[in-house]
C-alpha cells in the first residue's frame, strides 16, 4: 500500500467540511470538551481498566452523530499504536505481582497497567482524531486561539498539518522516481536512503518556501482567519455541560463495575 | 495617481549565494497594457516578477507602483495592487476547499464576511469555476487548478495581474480558455512565459530578458519577427507569425 493511501491525504479535510449536528457545534466547545475528556481519562490510577470502558461512549457518539467512518479513525490509530504499545510493553515483566483474576487465571499488575495504557491511548487518540475530523483543522486552530492558546502555537499547528501533506507529496514523487529506476529491487542501500531523506528535506523546504510566498502575496501576516466565526449558543453549552457531567459521573463511580454487579446480582 | 502603472527603475538583484539574477532592468508599463516577458531559462523572469509585488527587494534601483516607490512600508499596498499568479498552481492552493482558498486573501484584508463572500463568488464566476467552490483543490484538473489560482488573486481585486508561465501543463482546450480569459481582463497584465504564441495573442508589447539584462522592449510582432534577435537570445520566431502572412 502506498504511503499516500495509507495516510489518506485530504480525507480529514473532506470530513471536516461535512455538515452534521456535531460539525455545527462551536469549535471552542468541542475542543474544551475533548480536553476535559482527555484529562479525566488520564487521571485514573495506573491499574484501572474497567472504569475506563464507559468513556468509549464519547468518541463513539461523536463518530456516529458526525458520520465519521470508524474504519478511518481505526486505521489512524493503528499507525500510531506502536508508539503507545512500546511505552507499556515491558510492564508485564517488571510488575509480575498478581492483582486480579480472569476466571481461574491470575492477572499480574504489569498486564493490567499495560492494558490500561492501551485503552487510554485508544480513548484519547480516537477522541482527538474525531475532534479534528468533525471540526476541520482551520476552525479548530481558530477555536483554540479564541480560548486562549497563544497565536504562535495555533499557527504552528495549522502549518504543521498543512506541510505534512507537502512532505508526503514530495516523498511520493521521489519514491516513484526511485521505483522507476530500481529494476525490481525492493531494498535501498543505506547511502541511497540517506541521499533520499536529505533530498526530501531540501525539496520540502523549497516547496514550503514557495507556498509561503503565495500566502504572503495574499496578505498573510501570521494569523489564519475564518469566515463567520461561530457564536456559542445554548446547544453548545448543553453539549459541554452534558459531557463534562458524564465524565465527572464516570470518574466518580465505576459504571462498568456497577453494571456488572447489577447484572450478575453481586453485592453492591 | 494611478495604481495601474508599474515601473522598474534600474533594478539589480543578486541572490545570497552570489548569483546575479537581474542587472539594471528598467521599464514602465501603463494602464491596461498587456506585456509579455520572455527569455530563455534562467534569464531572470521569475526573479523580476517577485520584485513586482515586493517579495524580493532589489539591491539597487527601485520598483514604483503608480507614484509610490515599493518599500517595506508600502508593501501591503503593493500586494493589494499587484496580484501574482504562480507557475505551479499547487503552490498557490493550500487551503482545504476552493472557497476557503479564494477567501484567504480577502479575509487577510480584514473585509467583512458579506464582502468576502461577494468577492469569492465574483472571482469564481469570472473564471467559470463557481461549481467547484466546495471541492478540495488537490482533486482538480490542471486547467481547473490554474483557473482557481487566478480566482484567488482576482478576489483581492488587484489593478495589475502578474503571471508566471500561466499556460504551462495545460491541454489545448484549457489553454484556449485561459487565453480568452486573459484577453477579456481589463487589468494591466504582465505575463512571463515561454509560450510565444500566447504572447502574440494576448500581449501587444514584449520585453526580452537574457542573463538578467533587458535586451529588447517593444511591439510584440516587431520583436518576435526579428529572427536574428530571437535566436541570439535563445528564442525562436513563433510559428503563428511565420504563417500569418501569404507565402
Amino acid at each position: 500500500m502506498s504511503f499516500g493511501r495509507y495516510i489518506e491525504v485530504g480525507k480529514m479535510d473532506e470530513l471536516g467540511r461535512m455538515d452534521s449536528p456535531v460539525h455545527r457545534l462551536d469549535a471552542r466547545v468541542k475542543a474544551l470538551t475533548t480536553i476535559a475528556f482527555i484529562v479525566t481519562v488520564m487521571s485514573f490510577s495506573r491499574y484501572e481498566v474497567s472504569a475506563l470502558m464507559p468513556f468509549f461512549i464519547y468518541p463513539i457518539t461523536l463518530m456516529a452523530v458526525g458520520r465519521i467512518p470508524p474504519g478511518f479513525i481505526l486505521r489512524k490509530l493503528l499507525i500510531a499504536s506502536p508508539f503507545a504499545l512500546a511505552v507499556g510493553i515491558c510492564n508485564p515483566y517488571l510488575d509480575p505481582q498478581v492483582m486480579g483474576s480472569l476466571g481461574s487465571h491470575g492477572i499480574s499488575g504489569g498486564w493490567l497497567s499495560f492494558t490500561s495504557i492501551a485503552v487510554r491511548f485508544f480513548l484519547t487518540v480516537s477522541a482527538a482524531l474525531t475532534l479534528v475530523a468533525c471540526t476541520g483543522i482551520h476552525r479548530l486552530c481558530a477555536g483554540l486561539e479564541r480560548v486562549g492558546l497563544p497565536r504562535v502555537f495555533a499557527v504552528q499547528l495549522c502549518l504543521l498539518y498543512r506541510y505534512l501533506f507537502v512532505i508526503a507529496d514530495e516523498g511520493l514523487r521521489m519514491r516513484r522516481g526511485v521505483e522507476m529506476r530500481s529494476m525490481g529491487r525492493r531494498s535501498l542501500s543505506f547511502a541511497t536512503y540517506v541521499s533520499l531523506v536529505g533530498h526530501l528535506l531540501l525539496r520540502a523546504m523549497v516547496r514550503a518556501q514557495r507556498i509561503y510566498q503565495a500566502m504572503v502575496s495574499r496578505g498573510f501576516s501570521g494569523q489564519f482567519r475564518v469566515l463567520r466565526p461561530t457564536a456559542v449558543c445554548w446547544k453548545d453549552v448543553a453539549f459541554l455541560a452534558g459531557w463534562v457531567g458524564f465524565f465527572a459521573a464516570a470518574r466518580t463511580w465505576n459504571m462498568a463495575g456497577e453494571l456488572g454487579r447489577f447484572l450478575t446480582g453481586g453485592g453492591a | 495617481m494611478s495604481h495601474y502603472v508599474i515601473e522598474a527603475r534600474d533594478i539589480s538583484f543578486t541572490y545570497p549565494g552570489g548569483m546575479e539574477a537581474l542587472r539594471g532592468v528598467s521599464f514602465r508599463i501603463g494602464h491596461g497594457e498587456a506585456v509579455g516577458i520572455i527569455g530563455c531559462n534562467g534569464a531572470g523572469k521569475s526573479t523580476l516578477l517577485l520584485h513586482l509585488n515586493g517579495y524580493l527587494t532589489p539591491n539597487h534601483g527601485e520598483v514604483r507602483i503608480g507614484d509610490v516607490p515599493l518599500t517595506r512600508q508600502t508593501v501591503v499596498m503593493a500586494r493589494r495592487t499587484v496580484g501574482l499568479v504562480f507557475q505551479d498552481s499547487d503552490d498557490q492552493l493550500f487551503m482545504a476547499s476552493v472557497f476557503e482558498d479564494v477567501a484567504f486573501g480577502p479575509l487577510n484584508l480584514g473585509l467583512a464576511d458579506d464582502e468576502v463572500e461577494r468577492r469569492v463568488k465574483a472571482a469564481l464566476d469570472r473564471v467559470g469555476m463557481a461549481h467547484l467552490r466546495d471541492r478540495p483543490p488537490h482533486r482538480l484538473s490542471a486547467g481547473e487548478k490554474r483557473a482557481v489560482a487566478i480566482a484567488t488573486v482576482l478576489a483581492l481585486e488587484p489593478d495589475i495581474l502578474v503571471m508566471d508561465e500561466p499556460s504551462s501543463n495545460l491541454d489545448p482546450r484549457a489553454r484556449r480558455r485561459l487565453i480568452e480569459l486573459l484577453r477579456s481582463f481589463e487589468h494591466t497584465r504582465i505575463i512571463a512565459t515561454h509560450d510565444l504564441e500566447l504572447v502574440v495573442e494576448v500581449c501587444a508589447r514584449v520585453i526580452v530578458l537574457d542573463g538578467g539584462t533587458l535586451v529588447a522592449d517593444g511591439p510584440t510582432r516587431d520583436i518576435l519577427n526579428d529572427e536574428p534577435l530571437m535566436i541570439a537570445h535563445g528564442l525562436e520566431r513563433p510559428h503563428i507569425l511565420r504563417h500569418s502572412h501569404p507565402h
